[in-house]
């Protein structure tokens, strides 16, 4: 097909030094920001090291055997979970409902996807500080909400009050929550493009094979964009175990109240960069990685059986 | 056999034209109650915004009155000018910087990411796949594994005075990696590339040109609406980034936006809720404005990336 004018083997050849050329700088950049970096956090990680002056001293698998035994360690281990699994599911679920109804003839789509997408974009800090505003417990209100609403003098006299949101122990991660899902149109254009993608004649051929509204999302959306589903997942659970931002704009980096949000990486920046405990804070690097490596080949490994791929080839690479 | 489907066929038939039917009053049907649940669900959305409008305009005694006005009494719009204005926090000098990092790694993006995508979508060579899975495994790789190091290393750049840059305290460190491309930019370039035909090459190469030149004066500027999501995507990052500043930035005058707004609060113990929102509102607008001026781009980036991925 190709119309060659050199012989094969000196233009492959040429080809070749031209690929190495082109691709040469992320080489380059991947030595010395990646995998140099990788290296040295994993040698890191057995030593004592301030970071500051003087070198790092070898101490063995010391900084891992102190946090098994450091209960901030472990908190911090679960709060990062107890997180994901709240909102990466309910992300989810919010996103692929609201794709699903933007899916359906509705008019103006473009100015609602616009408007869902509109709080994704706003800066981390100023959509923390926001919500730290909306969530105050005296002040805020959506407080203020819950009580002329439901409050004991409210609308319905339910007697509830609203919880001290950030404040309060139990609803410190709920409220996390709360915020990560103001931003759930991001995950929604993502799904609105894979369900544009779904082929209609499938739609056609299982609604004269008689299936409803649900059969057919059941059988054959769901099926066909189990892949992006998949992908979301991944990255979401990737993605909430890393949060730091909103957690260092809201507590300083203390976890308050007691430690309740004190979120994995938090905790990692504050010995590293606060107390220059710079191995201690490798090896914890390196345990998050060693939990999101193992999480992501879990999900592709249950996923086998739930995810569908149209090519087995993929054609991806 | 044959004959007992062809009995059993005939009534379905008919029944299937008036299920039909009846199928489209249930598509008008919901239609209408999915733009219902859209209207709700964007009020609720929104709500939070206007309230920071609102909360922006109004005086410290009223931002916390009770029951709360809706609409400000009596705007404040000198508010603005207290909270950006400040000799205390510097807003201008803020966004001049958040402006120098964002741009400059947004162009260094573009270019690195640009020219390392070619190779890994047009040009062929043993190993290849291999590379790009490891392009595609440093997506998944969490930032902290190599913050510690690259923190120390910058350091030390800083300390031998590594051609003549500051390392430290500045935003060089936070620019130089991105020189050397991004793996998500590098995969959604490499995505649109494959999509151009390969005749480009062949009729390149029959008129002398090099894979340089081919790259350059074709392929770039084929991929221009690539490249504009690559830009709008990359500046709406950088934009808003908070941990590298966080690491790197230790003067008040070499704050971006992000850390100058998150210290803005600090002073005042949280409570003067009103100038926080005036500020807040300030550093949401410039991103406002170029999502709605480049959408198209911005969409098309996230779409190409996340379901091809």
């Amino acid at each position: 097909m190709a119309v060659r004018i050199l012989p094969q083997g000196t233009a492959a050849r040429r080809e070749m030094a031209w690929f190495w050329f082109f691709v040469g700088p992320w080489v380059f950049g991947f030595f010395v920001f990646t995998l140099g970096p990788i290296l040295a956090s994993a040698y890191l990680s057995f030593t004592r090291y301030n970071g500051l002056r003087g070198n790092p001293r070898w101490i063995g698998f010391d900084n891992y055997t102190n946090l098994m035994d450091n209960p901030i360690f472990w908190k911090s281990l679960q709060v990062s979970a107890y997180y994901t699994v709240l909102s990466v599911p309910l992300g989810i679920f919010f996103s692929l409902m609201l794709a699903l109804t933007l899916n359906q003839r509705v008019p103006f789509l473009g100015v609602f996807r616009t408007l869902f997408y509109l709080p994704s974009i706003m800066p981390a800090v100023a959509a923390t500080l926001l919500f730290v505003w909306l969530l105050n417990p005296q002040f805020g209100i959506l407080n203020y909400f819950i009580r002329t609403l439901i409050g004991p003098e409210g609308l319905i006299p339910l007697g509830v009050n609203g919880p001290n949101w950030l404040q309060d122990q139990r609803w410190v991660i709920p409220s996390f929550t709360l915020i990560s899902l103001w931003g759930f149109g991001g995950g929604m254009l993502i799904y609105l493009s894979a369900l544009q993608g779904v082929p209609t004649h499938l739609y056609e051929a299982a609604t004269i094979d008689g299936a409803g509204y649900i059969k057919r999302f059941w059988h054959v959306t769901l099926p066909m964009i189990s892949p992006v589903i998949l992908f979301t997942t991944i990255t979401g659970v990737i993605g909430s175990f890393q949060v730091f931002t909103q957690a260092w704009v809201i507590n300083g980096g203390t976890g308050a109240p007691n430690y309740q949000s004190m979120f994995y990486v938090l905790y990692l920046f504050v010995n590293a960069f606060r107390r220059n405990r710079m191995g201690v804070a490798a090896a914890q690097a390196w345990v998050l990685f060693l939990v999101v490596l193992v999480l992501t080949v879990f999900f592709l490994w249950a996923s086998r059986r739930f995810v569908y791929y149209e090519s087995e080839s993929g054609g991806r690479f | 056999m044959a004959g007992i489907s062809s009995t059993q066929q005939y009534p379905q038939r008919t029944g299937l034209r008036a299920s039909l039917r009846n199928q489209k009053y249930q598509e008008r049907a919901l239609s209408i109650f999915c733009t219902v649940l859209l209207i709700v669900g964007a009020l609720i959305i929104l709500f939070p915004i206007g309230w920071m409008i609102s909360t922006s305009l109004k005086t410290r005694f009223e931002a916390v009155q009770f029951p709360p006005t809706w609409i400000p009494l009596n705007p404040q719009w000198h508010n603005y000018r207290d909270a950006l204005l400040n000799p205390a926090n510097p807003f201008p000098r803020y966004f001049y910087n958040t402006m120098y990092y964002s741009l400059s790694v947004m162009v260094a993006e573009m270019v690195s990411c640009a020219f390392i995508a070619y190779g890994f979508a047009r040009l062929r060579a043993p190993g290849k796949d291999a590379l790009f899975l490891l392009v595609l495994a440093t997506l998944m790789l969490p930032a902290q594994v190599t913050l510690i190091p690259q923190y120390i290393l910058f350091t030390k750049l800083n300390g031998i005075n590594f051609l003549g840059l500051d390392w430290i305290n500045s935003y060089t460190p936070l620019i130089v990696p991105h020189l050397f491309g991004s793996s998500y930019l590098i995969f959604l370039l490499r995505q649109f590339y494959r999509g151009l035909p390969r005749d480009y090459e062949e009729a390149g190469l029959i008129d002398g040109a090099n894979y340089f030149g081919i790259w350059w004066r074709i392929i770039l500027p084929l991929s221009l609406p690539a490249l504009g999501a690559v830009a709008i995507l990359s500046f709406m990052y950088h934009y808003q980034d908070f941990l590298g500043p966080l690491i790197y930035i230790n003067e008040n005058v070499k704050y971006p936006l992000s850390l100058g707004l998150q210290q803005f609060r600090a002073p005042f113990g949280g409570t003067v809720y009103h100038l926080l929102m005036a500020a807040s509102l300030a550093v949401v607008i410039p991103p406002i404005i170029v999502f709605f001026l480049a959408q198209r781009f911005f969409i098309q980036g996230i779409v190409v990336s996340g379901v091809k991925g």
